[in-house]
């Protein structure tokens, strides 16, 4: 039996059972849809060929509106496809069709407009913290000074004053995920993707980093997009929780999470954050392979 | 002295010093008290004489500098068309379908074994000892050089890329940068061979040189001398190792150990 069906759900939002069918999709991203979108994704598909001559198919027409400053939560098990979203949003992988567009532009490559933080820091050795945190603004050649004084603000802005001239290898995990986030953020990109970046923190790191990222986020007023396998971080952070299943790839189901803000970790023994969770999870009931 | 510096300093100074003197008394001790000949092992007192008195008289600093100079100019022969070809196989694919196959043949060759052959065709003058061991200092660098453009994770790459990077930037922010490590263990490789190449050159046909003088040496049956010419090509040795190593540690300053270590040759 579905939890869904027991649990009593907040009314006035756009609640129902799992949507299932590529209409019933498109009508969830559809009513969600807000005026100002900065991101458009329309009837994206990817489909991998395998060295055995078969085709996997990574994502099946999957749709999504996401607004100015909103903040979008991935959900879904491992293989549905969820990081290969992200990578395409990142123009580092191919579609095979459908179309982004980002500020109504087509969305061909990689772009100055976004940033991405990936599951592991990323970060390169041989380079100080605040070099790190350039990279981006040397990639893209802009004026070096003025972006310094921003990154000094940035790493600040994330508890790593004073860490500026250290190496990556003189940080703790917890340090080094959050230079990758302040690289990600130098550049003043409008779109932000997060590829489970605390995936490899330990829990309490990982809450501590949670609310870092909703006063970061809070603060610097971007759109992200986060991919995790955690639903209550997913809930947690969210404006909207998008669920994506396996083979195919693709949105079940997308939950707007009306939790008034600033959030506090002391939300997380909530009857209604409850309720959120119970409702995300009840899409994996028989798949079973999601994080607590 | 603290505890601590006590230990370093009975570990990296007296440990060695005494193995050393341990070991030099006992070769002293076992020629005298068991009468063998000095030509067939010179005790350690007389190397040291036969080394202070060639220096003194000045008999090795012409052969020295011969030697160098082939060691040198061999090395830097050898290392530089050793790191450009590794360049263009690991950057051009094209190069690498023409030359990787005999790349890889080559390296079996004992290129010791060639010397004889590269003397006839350069004569007895330093350039064959210069080809003999630019033809040794060369595949360290060649190997070493691909395997290092190859060792870029790929998640950098990506992080790059992500960023709008160029394959140009990537080239010159990560995969130079990661290649590094594998060059400098190319290079230490590669100056220890040289010091090989000149000497065996010396030995198949050369008028000067160290490798020449302890043929002379031998015939003369002049072991202490041998011995004393041993010495120095040590130092040699360990001289560059220590010079390449210390230009490791200020490049590669991000590796503790230096990286996976490949032979070449």
């Amino acid at each position: 039996m579905s939890l869904t069906r027991v649990l009593p759900l907040p009314t006035g939002l756009p609640w129902r059972t799992a949507a299932t069918t590529p209409a019933q999709t498109r009508a969830v991203a559809a009513e969600s849809r807000r005026d100002g979108s900065l991101v458009r994704i329309n009837g994206l598909e990817k489909i991998y060929a395998t060295k055995d001559g078969q085709t996997i198919h990574a994502l099946k027409d999957v749709n999504l509106d996401i607004g100015e400053t909103e903040f979008i939560s991935i959900v879904g098990p491992s293989g549905c496809g969820k990081t290969t979203l992200l990578k395409i949003l990142a123009g580092i992988l191919s579609r095979s069709t459908g179309e982004v567009t980002i500020h109504g532009q087509a969305l061909s490559g990689p772009s100055r407009e976004i940033g991405v933080v990936f599951q592991a820091p990323v970060l390169l050795p041989w380079r100080t913290v605040l070099q790190n945190v350039l990279v981006p603004v040397e990639v893209q050649k802009r004026d070096r000074t003025r972006f310094e004084a921003r990154a000094r603000d940035l790493l600040a802005m994330a508890g790593l004053a004073g860490f500026e001239n250290k190496y990556p290898n003189e940080l703790s995990g917890g340090m080094q995920q959050r230079v990758g986030i302040c690289r990600a953020l130098v550049h003043n990109p409008s779109f932000l993707l997060m590829d489970e970046p605390f995936g490899a923190l330990d829990a309490m790191t990982r809450e501590t980093m949670n609310e870092e990222l909703q006063r970061i986020w809070t603060e610097s007023r971007k759109t992200v997009l986060l991919v995790t396998h955690s639903i209550p971080e997913a809930v947690y952070l969210a404006d909207r929780v998008v669920v994506m299943t396996p083979r195919p790839g693709r949105i079940v189901d997308v939950i707007p999470v009306d939790l008034p803000r600033p959030r506090t970790l002391a939300m997380h023994n909530t009857p209604e954050f409850g309720r959120f969770v119970a409702r995300i999870r009840a899409h994996f009931n028989s798949a079973g392979t999601l994080d607590t | 002295m603290s505890r601590t510096a006590l230990y370093r300093f009975t570990n990296t100074v007296l440990l060695p010093v005494a193995t050393f003197c341990v070991f030099v008394g006992g070769w002293e001790a076992i020629v005298r008290l068991a009468g063998i000949s000095k030509i067939v092992l010179p005790p350690p007192s007389d190397i040291a004489l036969a080394f202070w008195n060639g220096l003194l008289a000045g008999d090795f600093s012409w052969h020295l500098a011969v030697t160098m100079y082939e060691i040198l100019a061999g090395f830097v022969v050898g290392a530089l068309s050793g790191l450009l070809l590794g360049f263009l196989v690991a950057l051009v694919p094209l190069a690498e379908r023409i030359f990787y196959p005999y790349i890889v043949a080559f390296q079996t060759v004992p290129k010791v074994a060639i010397a004889p052959i590269i003397v006839i065709w350069f004569g007895y003058g330093v350039t064959s000892k210069i080809v003999i061991t630019a033809t040794i200092a060369f595949f360290p660098l060649l190997a070493n050089t691909i395997m290092g453009l190859r060792a870029t994770p790929h998640d950098q790459i990506e992080m790059l890329v992500s960023y709008t990077a160029s394959r140009w930037q990537v080239f010159r922010m990560v995969r130079l940068k990661q290649a590094l490590p594998y060059i400098f263990v190319g290079l230490d490789v590669a100056i220890v061979l040289s010091v090989i190449g000149a000497i065996v050159g010396e030995f198949v046909g050369a008028k000067a040189g160290l490798g020449y003088l302890i043929l002379q040496k031998n015939f003369n049956f002049d072991m202490a001398g041998t011995f004393a010419i041993l010495i120095i090509l040590s130092l040699i040795g360990v001289g560059l190792h220590a010079l390449i190593s210390a230009a490791q540690r200020r490049i590669v300053f991000w590796i503790d150990t230096g990286g996976e270590r490949v032979m070449g040759a």
